[in-house]
This record gives structure tokens, C-alpha cells and sequence, in this order.
């Protein structure tokens, strides 16, 4: 089966882009460079086409139910425009996908939206059916992924950017934009097509996420006259910041994660009843063996996914999840998991980087502090 | 995208290429391979006085997205390691023909020079 591409494939090809497969779909990797992509966000702005992001909707009278028992963070605490991290997990409280729920606002179709990472829509729309089916719950499920473009517009300058493109193409009072609060979305209409715009994102800058209709996409996305990024700098931007990788910072075959490990404890709502709970509550009574920590190399190197980290005895204690040279810091860094008596700040591990062992202290974490 | 392929060195398939200069040589990567690459951060290269032979790893070179392995495209033994690119691999990207090299080695078989690439047969592979 060929890759599925998102709608300005296109126009990132003739931009110059170069592509990967991510999660099943042909996105652009850089345009640039990731140095200039990466520093742009932090520093000015970029956008990013992230169209490979699932979306489903789910509508009808148990919408809330089937999301509450779906999900582990608690949904009836959102009111219309409202969004939150949340962790899909199975019966073991494992981590099957990361999301973000959006109780839609009320001049959409709908009741929430939850976005799937790449490649999951399907799993996750098949989960919900069966479990509304086994429940009984009147709920409508709609894998709508490829309806909706989305953009992420990222870094300080991203506020004023949206609004010049609501002030000059679109009726809506700029305010809206403004007054988007984090984790909070609205409607709002660029260049006449009508987007779901939140003030959310992956990179640790302030930044809007934008649901454009597919078909608008290239309208939308043209808006922006800024750094088109690609999913490079995108892995070093959430690297920077500790955030996790579905499928490689956890993966429910491969590397098996709870949220407690993922030190997620925020997105586990224990007073809600949802699949994964009883096994959770009985780690948070129990604690974890194990924590998800960030660490930098002190010496040359660069750490990598599935490089082995040991302690200084030179004997196994865990696993790179992810690493890179962090463009900002200008030092290697990386991710995994290792016991939680070795997870303490400053402690020293040490990375085999292609068989030798390099110097690691383990950091904060976001690095980018 | 069109790179550069200077008319005066040798290629190998993999992507490094070689100056002669009588019974030494300079190896570095050409300027598709720093640009498949990306933002190089790491270089990893043998010590002076090391051996390399023909088609085999001397060292590696990283960007912030992979790990590369440098393939050596003749063989000999290293006079000269381009320390600047330890502390600045970003040479590599700005000027791989120039600052960016990588080795100098004392040539252990001038022939092996005729089993490299020449510019136009590196050009075609790439194009």
C-alpha cells in the first residue's frame, strides 16, 4: 500500500522539502535545515504541517461516558473549547497512545475531538466502536482524519502572526486569538475557510494548533509567510522539552509504559472509571520501578535510540528512547527510562555509543529551562 | 538541486571523495552527501599513524538526525586528521572540498585510484 500524503504534499515538494514515512504518511522531514527550522520556533516562529495527526469525533448522548472510560484523564471537567492531555491505556494502565481531547466549541458539529498519533486513527476508532458496542452506549464514532489539515503554528511571534492573518482575511474579531487561552480552542475563520484553532502544541513554545478542512489547506497553510518546519526539528523542539514520542518513548508491545513511568502523573484521573485504572491505582500504591528521565552526554557523542545505558559498573539499567544534539543547548541529550535509583538529578550514567561507554548526568527535565 | 562535484578528485559510490597530491591523499564527503546529512554535529575519525584499507569503516559522521559510517576509498595510513571539524563538524556542511576534509593518509596503493569514480560517473549516480 503507497503512503498517504497530506494535501500540500505538493507545495512541499516544490518547496524543496525532503520527506520521510511517519506513521504510514509521507510528511516532510526538512525544508531547510533542522538548525534553522528548530531556531526559528524558538526564536521567531514556524509552522509545521502535522496533517498526519489523526482526528475522530464523537458525538451522541454517551459521548461523555465512552470518553471518560476511554481515556485516563477526566473529561467532565472540560467545558466547550477546552482541551487536555490524556493517555489511552489498556487493561495493565499500559500506554497505548497519547492524545489530546477537545470538548468541541459549541458552533461545531459535535461533542469532542480527540487526535490520534500518526497511524493509530484506525486502531483507536476501531477501540472506540467495539467498547461503545460492548457497553451499549449511543454514541456516533467518525474517523474524520482526513477531512482536517493540521498546522502547527509555533514560537513566540505565533500570536501576532495569527492574528495579522484573522485581521486581513477574516470577519472574526481578533481577540479571539488573544484571548485563547493554553489548552483552550475556538473556531475561527482564515481566508473564509472556518478552522478549529488551539492554543496548543508540541514544542514548548506558545503556538496555536490549526484544524483547517482539507481542502482548504493550501488557502490556510499560505497565510503564514514564515519558516515552513518539518519533523525533524519537530523531534528536536519535543526532545528539548521531555515530551514523548508515541511508538518510541513508548510502545505497548516494544516498550510497554505506564503513566507513572512516563511521569505523566496529571493525565491519571483515579476518582474516574476507565479501562486501566484498577491496574494504575495498584502502581500508584505500589510505586514504579522505573522512570522515564532526560540525561546529557558530558562527553562527545551523541546519543541514539536503542543505545544501552548502563550504570558506571558498566552493568544494564536501561534503554536511549531518544536522543539528539540539542540545536539550543548545543550539547547531546537524550531520553529513556532507567530505576528510579538512578533517576535522582546530576547522578552519572553512562550511554554506549556504539559500544563505548560516554559520561551521561541525568538532567530536568525540560532541558530547554 | 544541483552540487557540486569538482573535476579534480576521484568518488566512491558511498559518497566520500579523494584529492591526490603525489603519495598522499585527502578524503572528506561530498557536498550531496553533507547535504542528505543535514546539520552535522559529530565527527568521529582515526588517529594519526592508523591504518585504513580500501571499503572499509574508518570512522563516522553525524547529523542531528542520523548516524553515517565513513567508508575509506583507498587504502593507507593516516599523516593528518582535520582536527577542526571536533569542534566546529559544521565545516563539514559549509565546505566539504575544503575545510570540511576529514583525512590525510600516506597512499598504501596508487591503483586503488583507478577503481574510484570519476566526476561525471558521480554525477550520473546521484543525478
Amino acid at each position: 500500500m503507497g503512503l498517504l500524503q497530506p494535501p500540500l504534499h505538493g507545495v512541499h515538494d516544490a518547496r524543496g522539502a525532503k520527506f520521510t514515512e511517519f506513521g504510514g504518511w509521507d510528511m516532510p522531514v526538512e525544508f531547510d535545515s533542522i538548525r534553522t527550522e528548530h531556531d526559528s520556533v524558538r526564536e521567531a516562529a514556524g509552522i509545521f504541517d502535522v496533517s498526519h495527526m489523526g482526528e475522530i469525533t464523537v458525538s451522541g448522548p454517551d459521548a461523555e461516558t465512552l470518553m471518560q472510560r476511554l481515556t485516563s484523564n477526566d473529561v467532565t471537567a472540560l467545558s466547550p473549547g477546552d482541551a487536555q492531555y490524556s493517555m489511552i491505556t489498556n487493561d495493565d494502565g499500559i500506554i497505548l497512545d497519547d492524545t489530546v481531547v477537545y470538548r468541541l466549541p459549541e458552533d461545531v458539529d459535535g461533542d469532542y475531538l480527540f487526535i490520534p498519533n500518526a497511524g493509530h486513527d484506525e486502531q483507536m476508532e476501531r477501540r472506540w466502536k467495539q467498547y461503545r458496542d460492548e457497553w451499549d452506549l449511543d454514541a456516533a464514532v467518525e474517523n474524520v482524519t482526513t477531512d482536517w489539515a493540521m498546522f502547527a503554528l509555533q514560537g513566540p511571534e505565533a500570536e501576532d502572526l495569527l492574528m495579522a492573518a484573522v485581521d486581513d482575511h477574516a470577519p472574526a474579531e481578533p481577540t479571539v486569538v488573544q484571548d485563547l487561552r493554553k489548552f483552550t480552542a475556538a473556531t475561527v475563520e482564515l481566508d473564509g475557510a472556518q478552522c478549529i484553532v488551539a492554543r496548543t502544541g508540541y514544542t514548548g513554545e506558545d503556538g496555536f494548533e490549526i484544524l483547517a478542512p482539507w481542502d482548504d489547506a493550501e488557502a490556510v497553510w499560505s497565510l503564514f509567510d514564515v519558516q515552513p518546519c518539518g519533523l525533524g526539528a519537530r523531534d528536536t523542539l519535543r526532545m528539548e522539552m521531555g515530551f514523548l514520542l508515541s511508538g518510541q518513548d513508548f510502545h505497548p508491545d516494544e516498550n510497554p509504559r505506564t503513566p507513572y513511568e512516563t511521569g505523566l502523573r496529571f493525565t491519571v484521573k483515579l476518582d474516574t472509571d476507565f479501562i486501566g485504572r484498577d491496574a494504575l491505582e495498584a502502581q500508584q500504591a505500589e510505586g514504579v520501578a522505573e522512570k522515564f528521565v532526560g540525561f546529557q552526554l558530558v562527553e562527545r557523542g551523541v546519543p541514539r535510540h536503542g543505545y544501552d545505558i548502563t550504570n558506571t559498573d558498566e552493568e544494564h539499567i536501561g534503554t536511549v528512547t531518544s536522543g539528539t544534539m540539542s540545536p539550543t543547548l548545543g550539547e547531546p541529550i537524550g531520553l529513556g527510562y532507567v530505576p528510579v535509583s538512578y533517576a535522582e538529578p546530576e547522578t552519572t550514567i553512562h550511554v554506549l555509543v556504539r559500544g563505548k561507554p560516554k559520561k551521561a548526568v541525568i538532567k530536568s527535565l525540560p532541558f530547554n529551562q | 538541486m544541483t552540487f557540486e562535484i569538482p573535476d579534480d578528485l576521484k568518488y566512491q559510490e558511498s559518497h566520500e571523495w579523494v584529492r591526490q597530491a603525489g603519495s598522499t591523499a585527502k578524503i572528506g564527503i561530498t557536498d550531496f552527501a553533507q547535504d542528505e546529512l543535514g546539520d552535522i554535529v559529530f565527527v568521529e575519525l582515526p588517529a594519526v599513524g592508523d591504518d585504513v584499507s580500501q571499503g572499509a569503516e574508518f570512522g563516522v559522521v553525524e547529523s542531528i538526525k542520523a548516524v553515517s559510517d565513513l567508508y575509506a576509498p583507498v587504502s593507507g595510513t593516516v599523516t593528518a586528521v582535520n582536527e577542526q571539524v571536533f569542534d566546529a563538524p559544521e565545516l563539514v556542511n559549509d565546505d566539504p572540498y575544503g575545510d570540511g576534509w576529514m583525512l590525510e593518509l600516506e597512499l598504501a596503493d596508487e591503483s586503488e585510484l583507478d577503481s574510484l569514480l570519476t566526476p561525471e560517473a558521480y554525477a550520473d549516480q546521484i543525478a
